[in-house]
């Protein structure tokens, strides 16, 4: 079998046995980041040295038993939100270009601990704050399936480099989508897991309430492995909770389980092909065992206008942080303090931020908050009590992850709003707060991967791994690559 | 509803950006479409619901008050655009 057929838990036990080493697995992801970087282009930062330097530590480490944890010297990337002590942590934006933190991220140190190999930090959207990783300051990434496609975004870098097999597994985080669709679009497995879940402290905020970090993986198992490694109650984070950790999931029997499929979300607007493969899947998990219940969440129509409301509202508020002073950009020429403030963002923040975080300070201004910000705070209850509705009769949902798969670099640029209508399917999950797993499901007529969408109730990451195991240990979507050598 | 130009102002003051003209006229026409986009929530009948900030209920975290090692004043300048004496440097602001 090649190196890059395996998944993280598979070259971790390979490492383990000393079948390959840690700095020979390195190298060869090192060199293949080489390769495909001239298109993919999905890292924003490449640390070789550092790689290298910390790949014969995590070997020493593994070797004298300091690292005994599954995923022990397995070469990974982390999107660029998340805070990298002495490794520049950009957010894709101008403001932040030459910004180095001087401390980790948790979820940085609890990779660290387990014995991570970072090879660098992965492309997205500036501020996590858009759907194609076109809004990068330092340019596109490629979908690896198809150069003249998005990979999807924010998390557009992690999840174009576990498709081009760069690295083996990567962070993201997921604001409204940003992990689920992305993944969805390079035929990656991913999952947002419950909010609170995932410590946040050292992720560069964009809108707390709804902000989560989770990994893009090959597989199921992969993802159990990565969310149990940075999952835990840490006193740097108030919203983070102390649940027990999900089991990995074993085994192919559903049986009993009750997987609803919400009728509303597969209609208008959803691509043939997508709906096709996401059935397929839902009949996948009934062949095993589990069976197919019906259900409404008709509150979805109204899940993208309320959710940019308060993602906008809270990324005004958090981004007013990034005036020119502490850290970040100051602008060369100034006439005063007030004219630094105004001078550092304006030219520090690109066009898709800044429309948000007009549109977040319009509704919560004066006049217009009750109407905007607390309407979208009641829709948003509402969103949730329907979810709560469907877990009555469920045990997971099964939906698209996105009504189409990745669509022509440009498509969106001169409209937002056509941008925004893609996270349907994604939005209404963060704003309930529940976990949120894509899977791979199969290509459509172009050959690009889709990806179904399984929804859990909250804290119910168990259930939503062993459905997705289950389901990808009867199909192989998940292992195909672009290039990969057929068996 | 309509997105005047003194409406435009208002949110780039509230939001510290500078908009030149042609950057002004762009903003209209997002807001615009964007406030446009949103009201579709208005439809929407929301009577008794109650506004909703937390999707799970939370409390109020504690820690014992314990003095604790804070940064170092040199890592914390580090990313500073400008310092001086182990200080933020910014332009005057007291005439």
């Amino acid at each position: 079998m090649e190196l890059f057929d395996l998944t993280a838990l598979e070259l971790g036990a390979k490492i383990k046995k000393h079948e390959i080493g840690v700095v020979e697995a390195t190298r060869a992801c090192l060199d293949r980041i080489g390769e495909q970087e001239k298109t993919v282009h999905a890292f924003i930062t490449v640390t070789p040295e550092l790689a290298l330097a910390r790949a014969e530590a995590v070997q020493r480490g593994i070797d004298d038993g300091t690292y005994t944890g599954p995923l022990a010297g397995v070469p990974m990337a982390i999107k660029d939100l998340i805070s990298t002590k002495g490794v520049a942590t950009t957010c894709a934006s101008r403001m932040l270009e030459h910004y180095v933190p001087v401390f980790d991220a948790t979820v940085t140190k609890k990779l660290e601990a387990a014995g991570a190999v970072c090879l660098g930090k992965t492309n997205m959207d500036e501020f996590a704050m858009g759907s194609t990783t076109e809004s990068s300051y330092f340019g596109v990434t490629r979908n690896p399936w198809n150069p003249d496609r998005v990979p999807g975004g924010s998390s557009g870098g992690s999840a174009a480099a576990v498709a081009a097999r760069e690295v083996f597994y990567a962070l993201g985080s997921d604001t409204g989508g940003s992990i689920r669709q992305p993944a969805s679009f390079c035929g990656v497995t991913g999952i947002k897991p419950t909010y609170g879940t995932v410590s946040r402290y050292g992720l560069l905020a964009y809108a707390s309430s709804l902000d989560q970090i989770g990994p893009l993986t090959i597989d199921a198992l992969d993802a159990a492995a990565v969310t149990r490694t940075i999952m835990g109650r840490d006193e740097m984070d108030a919203t983070s909770v102390d649940v027990p950790l999900p089991g990995m999931p074993a085994g192919d029997d559903l049986t009993g389980l009750r997987v609803g499929v919400p009728e509303d979300y597969f209609g208008k607007g959803l691509a043939s092909d997508v709906c096709a493969r996401v059935m397929d899947a839902a009949k996948q998990l009934e062949a095993l065992g589990a069976t197919l219940v019906p259900v409404r969440m008709p509150i979805l129509d109204y899940a993208i206008p309320a959710y940019y409301i308060l993602a906008c509202a809270e990324a005004s508020s958090n981004l007013s942080r990034y005036d020119g002073v502490k850290y970040g950009y100051r602008p060369e020429h100034f006439e005063d303090l007030h004219d630094l403030y105004l001078t550092a963002r304006s030219e520090g923040f690109g066009a898709e931020v800044k429309r948000r975080i007009m549109l977040g300070a319009f509704a919560l201004s004066s006049g217009y908050y009750d109407a905007y910000y607390n309407k979208a705070l009641r829709v948003k209850a509402l969103m949730k009590q329907g979810f709560d509705r469907c877990f009555e009769q469920a045990d997971l949902l099964i939906t698209p992850a996105a009504p189409t798969t990745a669509y022509a670099l440009g498509a969106h640029t001169d409209d937002p709003i056509q941008m925004y209508l893609g996270d349907i399917y994604t939005v209404s999950v963060n704003m309930a707060g529940l976990p949120g797993m894509v899977v791979p499901c199969g290509f459509d007529g172009e050959g690009l991967p889709v990806g179904a969408q399984l929804i859990g109730p909250a804290f119910g990451e168990g259930i939503l791994f062993r459905a997705a195991h289950a389901y990808q240990l009867h199909t192989a979507f998940h292992r195909r690559f672009p290039g990969r050598k057929e068996d | 509803m309509e997105i005047t130009d003194k409406l435009v102002s208002y949110v780039a003051e509230l939001a510290h950006l500078k908009l030149d003209d042609a950057q002004r006229a762009q903003a209209a026409q997002d807001l615009a479409r964007m406030i446009g986009y949103v009201d579709q929530l208005r439809e929407l009948d929301t009577e008794g619901v109650e506004p909703m900030s937390h999707a799970f209920p939370v409390v109020n975290v504690f820690r014992e008050d314990e003095v604790r090692e804070s940064m170092d004043r040199e890592l914390i300048l580090q990313n500073a655009p400008a310092k001086k004496d182990g200080c933020f440097l910014v332009p005057r602001t007291v005439e």
